[in-house]
Formats: C-alpha cells, sequence, structure tokens
C-alpha cells in the first residue's frame, strides 16, 4: 500500500442497542482520542474519536446514540438513523458501519442488523462482551451468523481491549474494498418487524446454542431491588448517601484546593506592588475562580454517583420503582432519568429529557428540572449551611449540616414534583406516553471507562468555570472598585461603586424577604450562574473589607453580618431561583422558541420570591432575627 | 370497547400476577391501552420491544402501587412496562400459573 493512499483517512460509525457496551468499545477504541460536541443545529451529543489502523490509516470513529431501531422516534435516534443513511447535514457519511451486539443478547440486535443491510453500507458486526456468552456457554457458530447476517464478525471484550485491532481491520478492509449501493431502507411498518423478527428467531435457532449457565445473578439482584417495599428503601437509602457523601467525603480535598489558592493569592499579593493590578489578581481573579473550583470535588460526587447507577445498570430500576410515584404526579417514570441528572446540571437534564416523546410529557419535565438541586446550587448551600447551620452530630449518627442539605434536596424535588401536578392536572390534562423500557443485565462498572467519563465532566467544569465564571469576576470586580469612595468616607468603599448603586437600588425590592444590600448585588452577576453569587460575595466582602472580619472565611463573615432569619431566606430563595443563563439558553434550543425559558423565568422567579419571603417572615416571627 | 381473544386458554398479561408465565400468542392494541400513542404506533414499539407472538414472558416484579409498573422475562430479557400498556399482550399462560 503506498503513503498517498494510506493518508487517505476512512470513517467508521458504531451502531448498536441500548446497553451493547457500545461506548466501552468507543473507548477501547480510540483511548483518550475523542472529543465531544454537538452536532449541527441539534442538542445531540456528538462523539468522535480516531483510532490508527495497524496499516498506519487513520480512521475517524462516531459513536452514535443508542438504538433498537432505525425507526427513529426521538431526537437521539433521529441522528443515529440520519448519519447512517448519510443525510445528516454536515456529516460525510460513513465509509464502514460497526454493529455493536451484545453477544448474550443477540436476538433484538440481529434485527437491528437486518436493517442495517438495507442501508447500503458495509457494516462489521462485533459481538462484545464476547468473555461473558463464552462463560456462560453460549455457543454461537460464527461462520453460519455471519453468513446469516451478511456481514463478517469480530468478537471483542472492549473493557479488555481483546479483538479491537481485528475489528480494525476488519473495518478498514470493508471501507476500501465493497462500495457503497443505494439504500432501500424504509420505515417498517407492524407486519414487516413482525417477519424481521421472524428471521432473527429462525437465525438464532440455526446459529445460536442457548447458554448452558445463563446469568442468574440479575434475576436475585431484581429480587432484592425490585422488591415493592424493600427497592423503594434501598432506593432512598442510595440517595440518602449519595447527597451525605456529598458533604462529608469532599471536605478533604475542598480544604485544600482553598488552602492552595489561599497561598497563592498570598504569593501572589507579596510580589506585586500594592495598588489596582494586585486588587484585580487577587481580590478579582484569585478569589473569584477559587471561590468556584473549590467545589470541584463536590461535583464530581454527585456525578460518580450518577455514573455509577447508569454503568451497573440500577438507573433503570430506579425508573421502575419511581414510576407510579412520579406518574401521581402527571410525570412519565422516564422522567426520573433527567431529574436525577438535573441533581448535577439541569442542561444535561433538560436534554436527557429528549428520552421522553410526548410533548406534553416532556415539557413538564423540562419546566421541573432546574427545580432539582443542581451542583452549582451547593456552593451557595455550602457556604450559607455553613455560616448558620452547627456542625454537629443529631441522632447519635447523623450529621446536622448533612441533614439540611438532604432537606433541601428534599424540596427541591418536592416542589418540582407539585408544580408537575398543577402542570398535568390543571394546563394539560392529555393522556401520557407509555412506559417502556428494557432492564439492562447488571454489570460491574469498568473503572477505566468511570473515570474517563468523570474526567470529562470535570473538564467541562473547569472550562466553564474559566470561559463564564472569570470575565464575570473581573466585571463583578470592575463594578465594586470603581468608582473610588471619596475622600474622608466613612463606610466601606464598596458602598460608593457601581455595584453598590445596583445593590442599593433593588434592596428594597429584596428587603421583604430579608437581603442586605451586598446579596442584593451578588445576585446580579448571580444571573448568570448560580455559583457566581458566592464568588460575587467573596468580592463583595473582600473589596468591602469589613471592620474587624480580616482574614476570616467568607463563611465566618456571613455568620457575623447577617441574621439567621435571613440566612434561611437566601437557602429557600436558591430551591426556586431561576439564576441560570446556560439553563435558560438550553431550554430554549429545546423547545424551539422564547415562551418556554420565560414561562420558566417568570414561575421560579415567583415562587423563589415567596418561599424567601414566608421563611424570612417565620423565622423573624419565631425568634431568628 | 371489548377485546376478541384469538386462543380460548389467552388472558391479557395485564391480568397476569409474579410468578406467572406463558407464550405470547398475540399482540393486538386497542383504544384503552394506547395513551398518547396511536394504536399502530403502540404495536410497533411492544413489537420492537421484543413483545412478539410466540415469545416467552414470565411476570418477574410489581410495583408497589396498584401493581404498576410490570418487570416481565421475555424471553432472555427483562422489560418494564405499565398494565395498560401490557393489555395490549394476549398470553396463552401455563396451567401451573393459573
Amino acid at each position: 500500500m503506498t503513503a498517498a493512499a494510506i493518508s487517505d483517512s476512512k470513517r467508521m460509525a458504531l451502531v448498536g442497542n441500548p446497553n451493547s457496551g457500545k461506548t466501552a468499545l468507543f473507548n477501547a477504541l480510540t483511548g483518550s482520542r475523542q472529543k465531544v460536541a454537538n452536532y449541527a443545529g441539534v442538542t445531540v451529543e456528538r462523539k468522535e474519536g480516531v483510532v490508527t489502523a495497524p496499516s498506519g490509516r487513520v480512521i475517524q470513529v462516531l459513536d452514535l446514540p443508542g438504538t433498537y431501531s432505525l425507526r427513529a422516534r426521538s431526537p437521539d435516534e433521529a441522528v443515529t438513523r440520519d448519519a447512517v443513511l448519510g443525510r445528516l447535514t454536515g456529516e460525510a457519511p460513513p465509509d464502514v458501519i460497526v454493529c455493536v451486539a451484545d453477544a448474550t443478547n443477540l436476538r433484538l440486535v440481529l434485527r437491528l442488523a437486518l436493517e442495517l443491510k438495507q442501508v447500503g453500507r458495509p457494516f462489521v458486526l462485533a459481538l462484545n462482551m464476547y468473555d461473558i456468552a463464552q462463560r456462560q456457554g453460549l455457543r454461537i457458530d460464527l461462520e453460519g451468523l455471519s453468513q446469516a447476517v451478511g456481514a463478517p464478525i469480530v468478537t471483542t471484550v472492549a473493557t479488555r481491549k481483546h479483538g479491537i485491532e481485528d475489528l480494525v481491520v476488519q473495518a478498514e478492509s470493508l471501507a476500501l474494498t465493497v462500495p457503497p449501493t443505494e439504500s432501500t431502507w424504509r420505515e417498517p411498518t407492524a407486519a414487516e418487524i413482525r417477519a424481521a423478527h421472524g428471521e432473527a428467531q429462525r437465525i438464532m435457532k440455526a446459529h445460536v446454542r442457548p447458554a448452558e449457565r445463563p446469568d442468574t445473578w440479575t434475576g436475585r439482584i431484581d429480587d432484592v431491588l425490585l422488591h415493592p417495599v424493600g427497592g423503594l428503601l434501598i432506593l432512598s437509602t442510595i440517595l440518602f448517601v449519595m447527597f451525605q457523601a456529598v458533604f462529608a467525603w469532599a471536605s478533604p480535598a475542598m480544604d485544600a484546593i482553598e488552602a492552595g489558592f489561599g497561598w497563592l493569592g498570598g504569593m501572589v499579593a507579596s510580589v506585586t506592588p500594592d495598588g489596582l493590578l494586585r486588587s484585580l489578581i487577587v481580590d478579582g481573579l484569585i478569589a473569584g475562580v477559587g471561590s468556584v473550583l473549590v467545589f470541584l470535588p463536590q461535583i464530581l460526587i454527585v456525578f460518580f454517583f450518577i455514573l455509577l447507577l447508569e454503568d451497573s445498570g440500577y438507573m433503570a430500576r430506579a425508573a421502575f420503582l419511581m414510576d407510579r410515584l412520579m406518574g401521581a404526579a402527571g410525570l412519565h417514570g422516564r422522567a426520573f432519568i433527567p431529574l436525577l441528572s438535573s441533581h448535577a446540571c439541569a442542561i444535561p437534564g433538560v436534554m436527557a429529557a429528549r428520552v421522553i416523546d410526548q410533548k406534553h410529557d416532556r415539557l413538564t419535565t423540562i419546566l421541573i428540572a432546574p427545580l432539582m438541586t443542581c451542583s452549582a446550587r451547593i456552593p451557595v448551600y455550602t457556604l450559607i449551611i455553613g455560616a448558620f447551620i452547627p456542625d454537629r452530630t443529631v441522632w447519635g449518627i447523623i450529621n446536622l449540616q448533612g441533614l439540611v442539605m438532604f432537606g433541601l434536596y428534599a424540596s427541591g424535588i418536592a416542589s418540582g414534583l407539585i408544580v408537575a401536578f398543577v402542570i398535568r392536572n390543571v394546563f394539560w390534562r392529555t393522556a401520557s406516553e407509555p412506559f417502556m423500557m428494557e432492564l439492562p443485565t447488571y454489570r460491574l462498572p469498568d473503572a477505566g471507562n468511570l473515570l474517563r467519563n468523570l474526567m470529562q465532566r470535570a473538564g467541562v467544569f473547569i472550562s466553564r468555570a474559566g470561559r463564564i465564571i472569570l470575565p464575570l469576576m473581573v466585571l463583578v470586580w470592575v463594578l465594586s472598585t470603581f468608582p473610588y469612595a471619596p475622600v474622608g468616607a466613612t463606610g466601606p468603599a464598596i458602598d460608593y461603586s457601581f455595584a453598590g448603586m445596583i445593590g442599593h437600588a433593588i434592596e428594597p425590592f429584596l428587603a421583604p424577604i430579608g437581603f442586605n444590600w451586598q446579596m442584593s448585588i451578588a445576585l446580579v452577576p448571580g444571573m448568570a450562574a448560580r455559583e457566581v453569587a458566592v464568588a460575587a460575595l467573596g468580592t463583595v466582602y473582600a473589596v468591602g473589607d469589613v471592620e474587624g472580619a480580616g482574614g476570616a472565611t467568607l463563611s465566618a463573615i456571613l455568620a457575623s453580618q447577617w441574621s439567621l432569619a435571613s440566612g434561611l431566606a437566601v437557602l429557600a430563595w436558591y430551591v426556586f431561583a431561576p439564576q441560570c443563563l446556560p439553563t435558560l439558553g438550553v431550554v430554549k434550543r429545546e423547545t424551539n422558541g422564547w415562551l418556554w425559558p420565560t414561562v420558566m423565568f417568570a414561575y421560579m422567579f415567583a415562587l423563589a420570591y415567596l418561599a424567601a419571603f414566608i421563611t424570612y417572615r417565620v423565622s423573624l416571627a419565631m425568634g431568628g432575627g | 370497547m371489548t377485546h376478541t381473544q384469538s386462543d380460548p386458554s389467552a388472558r391479557f398479561l395485564s391480568d397476569a400476577m409474579p410468578g406467572v408465565r406463558g407464550v405470547i400468542v398475540r399482540v393486538h392494541p386497542h383504544e384503552d391501552a394506547r395513551g398518547a400513542l396511536t394504536v399502530e404506533e403502540l404495536e410497533r414499539r411492544l413489537l420492537e420491544l421484543g413483545f412478539v407472538e410466540g415469545a416467552l414472558v414470565e411476570v418477574l416484579h410489581e410495583g408497589l402501587f396498584g401493581h404498576d409498573p410490570m418487570a416481565v422475562r421475555l424471553d432472555d430479557r427483562r422489560v418494564a412496562l405499565r398494565r395498560r400498556e401490557a393489555s395490549a399482550v394476549e398470553v396463552a399462560f401455563e396451567e401451573a400459573g393459573l
């Protein structure tokens, strides 16, 4: 092969049923050579990577959303269909398709393979998790199966990187030797699906001998985890442990990050001359970024749990257990997954709502997704709880701060369910779509995959801190530094700045709910993202240089400056506060217009004000002033 | 609406309790089962998930409230669905399970 031929790269697309280990195979193929973006015009996550074949040829690998059929029912599945058919705008058609199959569960993927046959592009059938099939004593006549399907077969074990090179070589040779033909695929009717089932069944009978030792663990685990009462108790326990962990496990790492930024600030302060520049770097940049990055450990813990539940196969069980409860609130059982994701961030949550096809079910889920306690609220909650709730143990084992945190999470969920109930019983009284989903075989999550996904999430958070929060912190610093206080002024300098003016201007509106002007200032940049409010408070108080608070942490400053009632009002405000421009942006994109983001903003703002007002007044009446 | 049964021993999957098993004899969606979908669409979705004539089905678990939803073994896989949609699936149950 000449160097010129090798330099011509080929495109490979991965297609497969959900839970076929497709993403693990993608990771095994591309390793760290992958990037995550969106498809042009749609908010479907596009994962592409690169693998170099033994020949030296570069192959672009596209990981398409999982599907049972090319008959797309959701935007994700439509991307898979259009990419496979070469109809996706801005996307070159693949030279070869890899149909990823769970070797222990071939029946449904055979039907997908029969559909792929009609597409007219060469494809390889990758029998993944082949080690498990062998361990179960499942006998597959590879040659016969390959002939029946009309495609070469490669056996793989993605988690151990077995068969990966074979797969690449096989795909490369198909891409080079088999030219695409005209697609004859069209959406199958019920009768055609039945016929395809019959064909798949015939192939199964002829070439696959059932497992001698089928997996019995999944059944045994389900007997416990899907027990009507026990299952719900276990689910609550898992969620409770998750939220306790967010508090308890993260502390050492958070202390270290905080100390690191403190040290950095001190270092920079000692080498820069006193003046504007030092103030900008130390008070604006370092303090601002540090006060946000300090929450990285907690965000990683939330994502760790969500990824663990997804990879193990438990997430579908959680949806099963929650379906009726969610149904009582007018939600679809599948809404559990978007809503649980929203506990990390409302943006993936809103996007995950695409698994719900029915419009009203989906819109309801989107509207309440931001009520779930996202990780961006953790900084605010942590700060206020640290300042006002004593760190002690109640009832023997439970940390009081953790308990309050749990209460805040619970109020987010409860208010979400109530809002959904109101929407579905007052505004949209239409029938909901069916709840039907596969309960995948339990698997031990692969540490490598988990780590890779976690790192991707951390990367997104850090770059967000850099791109969005950093410029805002500079803006807040400018607003709170200029104009200078007049000579001989008695109040803190920030009182005379633009920030002070804005804060004072909106303070009358926020005074009834117990917010002072510093809090009012922090709410302005906090519109962009919730956690910015913490950084802004840090800047406001550091610049304001409160008498006698020199060197004290922000938490201690708040404890001395705010009343308990104000602190609790802020917590109540943040349960509902619509303060996240990126979320509103995603809702606009997902709903194709400004109507729903506007509705969302309005209702959340009203609830936030009301909740803070009630909390403040009740706390005052109970002596919390 | 009334359902016409194609097999005298057939019953609806929606009536089955955990432990009961049988063979699917007919997938026949009707107005009461379809919810927000069309009858045709519900039929295709049931088929795509593996509810097809001839498949072995066994009820494994059910939810705490109103016995809903239900988890069934479908050939060698596990699938969850609500009883409303399960009423579109007719099953010839084994005598021992009744």
